[in-house]
């Protein structure tokens, strides 16, 4: 009996139904644009789901699920990989008893990313399997997939997935249900899962031995798909760049890679030498052209040019056409903006009106870069404006160090900005420090999801709060204050001007709720009230 | 694939002015018809009050989610400074639908805009008024269904020459 259900999902929500479809016992993440509605929806469906502090945790906590023989997704977006890369590059080595996908939302051409590196290289750098979806059907099927191969090899496997691919709608016919058979239950093996090196190295060898097994089938299996038709042409291509493939060169005779580590390079080679021409038309890094040359293969790739920014149907065109002219520039838009009544927007006011040097960080204040206020001159990754504010007061000549300051918002904070803290108190600058937590309680930039700070979960109900203050004072900050930058922006520059001539560490809090999530609150708040009160 | 025929529609505008709201009804309002259906968007600073536009792309068999510049045959833009950075993308003889020809004192509520320009592209497309009042409802809550039927109505009268 087949399903006939036709869905229009985004990736996101096919990702997230599949999910469901498959029994997955817990989700868990950090929201991260693209790739933030995957828990969301997973929530929504009824399925568990929990934002942890950062994907480091995130990782951590579902490998312990996965341990203990459940099935597990961990989603972020690709620079949230590189924070949880530490526990991915050894999950690799213990693997998995019941099943472990990790999502990787990538985002070529950076609409909302600090850097638009390719998460594939983590494929062949950690030793994971990486699958990509060219639309939301192929989510919804290779989360599915991406659970049979985890459980079969008891590995961990990396679903990459793409802005267009997570944002895009497309049409879902989903599966039957496939729930798992064994509940989950704790079996002993040390040898397995405790890393010490006598137990690494030859785990370290039967992760190899895995991945060569899988090679063979992957050479073999259904999931890369070759088109035959002009032999004239033929392109390798995965992910979303084989949508624009098939519009840009219908007649061209296709291989379409959908596992693209470890790649089927015998696969590869027959259909190679079954054309006239072959090139390798990815997004991104050439990675897919570079591993195929090393192989010993000749195919054509993309100039560097076509390496920045996402591909088109139009661009697909040109690298075919051998066409390295200039690009005419994207037409220019209005650019984004704090909002009218945006409480960091006194806050950046009142630093750039004296001046500071500011340590910047991730999320919607980093708009604080742009006109009128002009006040931010770094912005690194999640959690470096402790850090990059704290070297800069080390180094710098007392006049400038007394004016530098660290910006940090609630959510990025609680990210990775604790230890950054702990280094302020650790290693003071003789002109000591200011650190601001711009607290609007909540995610803002992502969506506005709740994280440890808000004291509420994933699905707004009411959890244990982290309090900065207390967090502050014990990790030996003696001078703490929080302000409310929208109704007393006075008084928050008597005390940033007080706090930078005090040369001692000082925190400051500005806290005032984002404008669009304040109303929510409040809704949350009455509900839980009136559960506490039934 | 030759003879198969896609519609494609860009939506634009700036951030909270329901852009992503009017690309979803479309794309809504096409998948009942049975269609092939892709629509896409790049959201995330969108919030922030820049441009924001998204694409809808029907027909037999669509591939890419993207509408190439230059081949979109509807330009839908609910701003009107959002014209000129948007042009391109409209193809020699698309349709550009703008504000400027609705009758906006007219609307129940100026926030319906998005649904009145769907009104107005509406009556260029071969997709009956029950699919689109459908799309409209699943995609607004109940207490909006009144004020925007009547604003897709207004659309609908207003064809823009």
């Amino acid at each position: 009996m087949s399903n006939t259900e036709r869905l229009l999902l985004s990736g996101n929500e096919a990702v997230a139904r599949a999910a469901l479809d498959c029994g997955v016992s817990l989700g868990t993440a950090y929201p991260g644009t693209p790739s933030t509605e995957i828990l969301e929806n997973f929530s929504l469906l009824g399925g568990k789901a929990q934002w942890a502090p950062n994907e480091k945790v995130a990782l951590e906590v579902g490998i312990g699920a996965a341990f203990a023989g459940a099935r597990v997704l961990v989603t972020m977006k690709h620079v949230g990989l590189n924070v949880a890369a530490d526990p991915l590059f050894t999950v690799a080595y213990t693997g998995v008893s019941g099943a472990l996908v990790i999502v990787s939302a990538d985002d070529p051409g950076m609409a909302s990313s600090q850097n638009e590196q390719d998460n594939r290289h983590y494929g062949r750098a950690a030793g994971v399997v990486i699958l990509e979806p060219s639309d939301s059907q192929q989510a919804y099927d290779l989360m599915r997939e991406g659970l049979e191969i985890s459980h079969r090899w008891q590995m961990p496997v990396i679903l990459r997935m793409t802005t267009r691919i997570c944002h895009s709608k497309t049409i879902v016919t989903p599966g039957e249900k496939n729930l798992p058979t064994e509940a989950p239950n704790f079996e002993r093996d040390v040898t397995g899962r405790v890393m010490i090196p006598a137990y690494a190295r030859p785990a370290h060898r039967k992760l190899r031995a895995k991945l060569a097994e899988i090679e063979k089938w992957n050479e073999s299996c259904a999931l890369n798909e070759v088109f035959e038709q002009d032999k004239t042409l033929g392109i390798i291509c995965s992910g979303i760049s084989y949508m624009h493939v098939r519009e840009a060169a219908p007649e061209a005779s296709i291989l379409k890679l959908t596992m693209t580590y470890p790649l089927p390079l015998e696969k590869i080679r027959k259909f190679v030498d079954s054309v006239q021409r072959c090139m390798v038309i990815e997004e991104g890094d050439p990675y897919l052209a570079q591993c195929i040359r090393a192989a010993g293969m000749e195919v054509e790739d993309k100039d560097p040019m076509y390496r920045f920014g996402e591909l088109n149907v139009t661009r697909v065109k040109r690298i075919l056409a051998g066409d390295n002219t200039p690009e005419a520039a994207p037409p220019k838009g209005k650019p984004p903006q704090l909002c009218i009544g945006c409480p960091h927007r006194n806050v950046f006011e009142t630093l750039s009106k004296h001046g500071c040097i500011v340590a910047g960080d991730i999320g919607c204040y980093t708009l604080g870069v742009l006109p009128p206020f002009e006040a931010m001159d770094s912005c690194v990754c999640m959690g470096a404006s402790i850090g990059v504010g704290l070297g800069l007061r080390h180094v710098l000549p007392d006049e400038q160090a007394k004016k530098v300051v660290s910006v940090i918002g609630d959510s990025t904070f609680v990210h990775s900005g604790i230890t950054g803290m702990v280094e302020m108190m650790y290693n003071q600058p003789k002109t000591g420090h200011v650190l601001m937590i711009l607290d609007n309680s909540t995610t803002a930039m992502t969506g506005l999801q709740e994280h440890p700070g808000t004291g509420r979960t994933l699905d707004h109900q009411p959890t244990h709060q982290l309090d900065y203050e207390k967090l502050a004072n014990a990790i030996g900050i003696e001078r703490v204050f929080v302000v409310d930058p929208f109704k007393n922006m006075e008084d928050l520059d008597k005390i940033l001007v007080e706090s930078l001539a005090s040369e001692q560490p000082t925190l400051i809090v500005t806290r005032r709720p984002c404008l669009l999530v304040s109303k929510k609150i409040k809704q949350y708040q009455e509900k839980a009230n009136q559960t506490c009160q039934s | 694939m030759k003879n198969n025929k896609v519609t494609n529609v860009v939506f634009a505008g700036l951030g909270g002015q329901g852009v992503l709201k009017a690309s979803d009804i479309m794309s809504e309002a096409a998948f009942a018809t049975g269609s092939d259906v892709k629509k896409s968007e790049i959201h995330g600073m969108s919030q922030r009050g820049g441009s924001v536009s998204s694409d809808v792309r029907f027909g037999e068999e669509v591939s890419s989610p993207m509408v190439p510049s230059g081949e979109a045959d509807y330009l839908v833009v609910l701003s009107s400074d959002q014209v000129e950075n948007n042009r391109a993308m409209l193809k020699p003889n698309g349709v550009l639908i703008t504000p400027d020809s609705i009758d906006v004192s007219q609307l129940p509520n100026k926030r319906s805009i998005n649904v009145a320009l769907l009104g107005m592209l509406s009556s260029h497309l071969e997709i009956d008024e029950k699919t689109w009042m459908d799309a409209i409802r699943g995609n607004l809550s109940e207490k909006l269904h009144e004020i925007n039927e009547q604003a897709f109505a207004l659309g609908r009268q207003t064809r823009q020459g």
